[in-house]
């Protein structure tokens, strides 16, 4: 074993256990930060494939942004502790049976097609090489996505303003 | 990995690592000393020379006194939240270059700890994590003042960060690097140009920013004691208490020393770092470095006790309509500017400057236009009215 290997084991290993515990603690701000430690060890993972600049993106917008954000609104709501499990009804749990059955073929499936060759790029990926793909081959799906981003700004800022009152 | 290059690794790491702690010191020192010229008074100094042991003392406090944890906190976060803090401001280091490079048996080794290509993504990472020791601090110690602290800080964390990651775009632009190392060489060795002047609006964007980030004076609404007792940190004491503390200060010093790197040049000085023999001018970089940090930390001191502190609703307009629209605008001036005049620098730099002035003087238009009307005062005749009524 190479210290790349050791290197995926751990970072697999905490993210795993921070998903697991996501879902585990009954305490809304436990799950909070147990995702971002997921997050952080996924970021080490896009690392060790050589992404660096998707490495830093995930720390930014997920762990920095977003995850800030779930804290802020527990907060404020001030959600307690779940105190007794949570019933949830037949059609659901039949529903949720089916899904993990799916995921469980899906897993196994990717587990068995997997070959040695993992068709990641060896060197480190340079941040100059992403920008100058995003601005010309992917030039239209960057552009779709900066446009929806853009309506949903405008949209979050509709729904929130408040119309002036006439007095 | 040879072993030279682990070796001097590791070396770089343990010196850092250690410069940043007594550089801690040293500024809660200089902060209560330089505090007290201002003020004047004497600050500190009975403990050693000048009181410069005077840190140490506390800090031998700190770690004697009884470590005192209250029944009502959510004790695993309240013990993980200072720790959260420390580590974010600590690691940021790793991608300053501090200096040149020296030259030892014949190999060339650079005074940076990890030269990442991606640098100054990685500081923005890094630094937006911090959030999480003031918040999860705030909400473990399960006190009404301490959460108002907390939420505070993230709202001003969230909204100022925009502001620091688009003030430096410009700046990217010209070095067409992401590596601190690369943009603090790009600049050169004459103060006309480095990165401050060409990008004056971004500069001033990104340091008011800065201020924001480590919760320093005119913006320490976190911690306004006047209404929130200490903020985030009033039920901690002793060396958790001590470690938000010396996260603030590191945080300072790290902040420093990336803005130092990214628009005021590096270890650039009129060619001062280039004489001397291979390691001389190397440790002549180090100290150039050295000295322009420290002079921005003393802008830290100086600005707390000229500034008085923002009203909230104050911190949030100067964030969100001026320091955010003018940040834009040099994103979108430097890109046009570079493109048109072939990266001339003077062009840009003026450029900036202009750009910047009008999307002030739009914004601040709007918002006298937009004011909403002041009660009218009640006219002389009604006062007198109501006061023959009152005395009557």
């Amino acid at each position: 074993m190479n210290a790349e290997q050791i290197c995926f084991i751990i970072f697999g290993l905490i993210s795993l256990s921070g998903a697991i515990a996501v879902i585990c603690f009954r305490n809304p701000i436990y799950s909070a930060l147990a995702l971002i430690v997921t997050f952080f060890s996924q970021a080490g993972l896009f690392i060790l494939l050589g992404a660096p600049f998707v490495a830093a993106a995930q720390v930014i917008v997920y762990a920095g942004a977003i995850m800030v954000l779930f804290l802020f609104v527990i907060m404020l709501l001030n959600l307690g502790t779940l105190s007794t499990r949570t019933n949830i009804g037949g059609k659901m749990k039949g529903f949720a049976i089916f899904l993990g059955i799916l995921f469980a073929i899906e897993g196994i499936y990717i587990a068995f097609k997997a070959t040695g060759d993992s068709g990641v790029a060896r060197e480190p990926v340079e941040t100059k090489d992403i920008g100058k793909l995003l601005f010309s081959e992917y030039l239209l799906p960057f552009e779709v996505t900066s446009l929806i981003l853009l309506a949903a700004l405008i949209g979050i800022i509709a729904l929130v303003k408040r119309e002036k009152s006439n007095t | 990995m040879d072993s030279v290059l682990l070796l001097s690794t590791i070396v770089k790491i343990v010196v850092v690592a250690h410069l940043l702690i007594i550089g801690v010191m040293v500024m809660i020192w200089a902060e209560r000393r330089v505090s007290g010229w201002m003020q004047d008074r004497l600050g500190p100094n009975r403990v050693g020379p000048q009181g410069l042991l005077q840190p140490i003392a506390d800090g031998i406090k700190f770690l004697f006194k009884e470590e005192l944890i209250p029944n009502h906190v959510d004790k695993p976060i309240y013990v993980l939240a200072p720790a959260l803090l420390l580590v974010p401001a600590m690691i940021t280091v790793a991608v300053v270059p501090f200096g040149n490079s020296i030259e030892i048996a014949g190999r060339e080794i650079f005074l940076q700890i990890a030269d990442i290509n991606i640098g100054i993504l990685y500081v923005l990472a890094i630094t937006s994590l911090g959030v999480y020791g003031v918040v999860l601090g705030a909400w473990a110690s399960n006190n009404k003042y301490s959460l108002l602290g907390g939420l505070r800080s993230s709202a001003q964390m969230i909204s100022y960060e925009l502001t620091l990651g688009l003030s430096i775009i410009g700046v990217l632009m010209l070095s067409s690097s992401l590596s601190l190392r690369d943009i603090a060489a790009e600049q050169g060795a004459y103060p006309w140009k480095w990165n401050f002047l060409i990008h004056f609006p971004a500069f001033l964007a990104f340091t008011t920013a800065m201020f924001a980030e480590t919760n320093r004076l005119p913006f320490d609404l976190a911690e306004a004691e006047q209404e929130l007792v200490a903020g985030y940190h009033t039920e901690y004491s002793s060396m958790k208490f001590a470690m938000f503390f010396m996260a603030e200060y590191m945080n300072m010093i790290v902040g420093s020393a990336v803005t130092v790197s990214l628009f005021l040049g590096g270890w650039h000085f009129f060619g001062l770092e280039n004489l001397g023999g291979p390691v001389l001018s190397g440790l002549i970089s180090f100290g150039i470095f050295f000295i322009k940090t420290a002079i921005f930390l003393f802008v830290f001191i100086w600005v707390r006790w000229t500034l008085p502190r923002f009203r909230y609703d104050g911190l949030m307009n100067l964030g969100w309509k001026f320091l955010l629209p003018v940040a834009l605008s040099s994103v979108v001036v430097t890109g046009i500017l570079w493109v048109i005049t072939n990266g001339n620098r003077l062009a840009i730099g003026i450029g900036n400057v202009v750009a910047a002035f009008i999307v002030i003087c739009i914004v601040g238009g709007l918002l006298v236009m937009n004011k909403p009307p002041e009660p009218a005062a009640p006219e002389i005749s009604d006062l007198n009215a109501l006061e023959r009524n009152t005395t009557g």
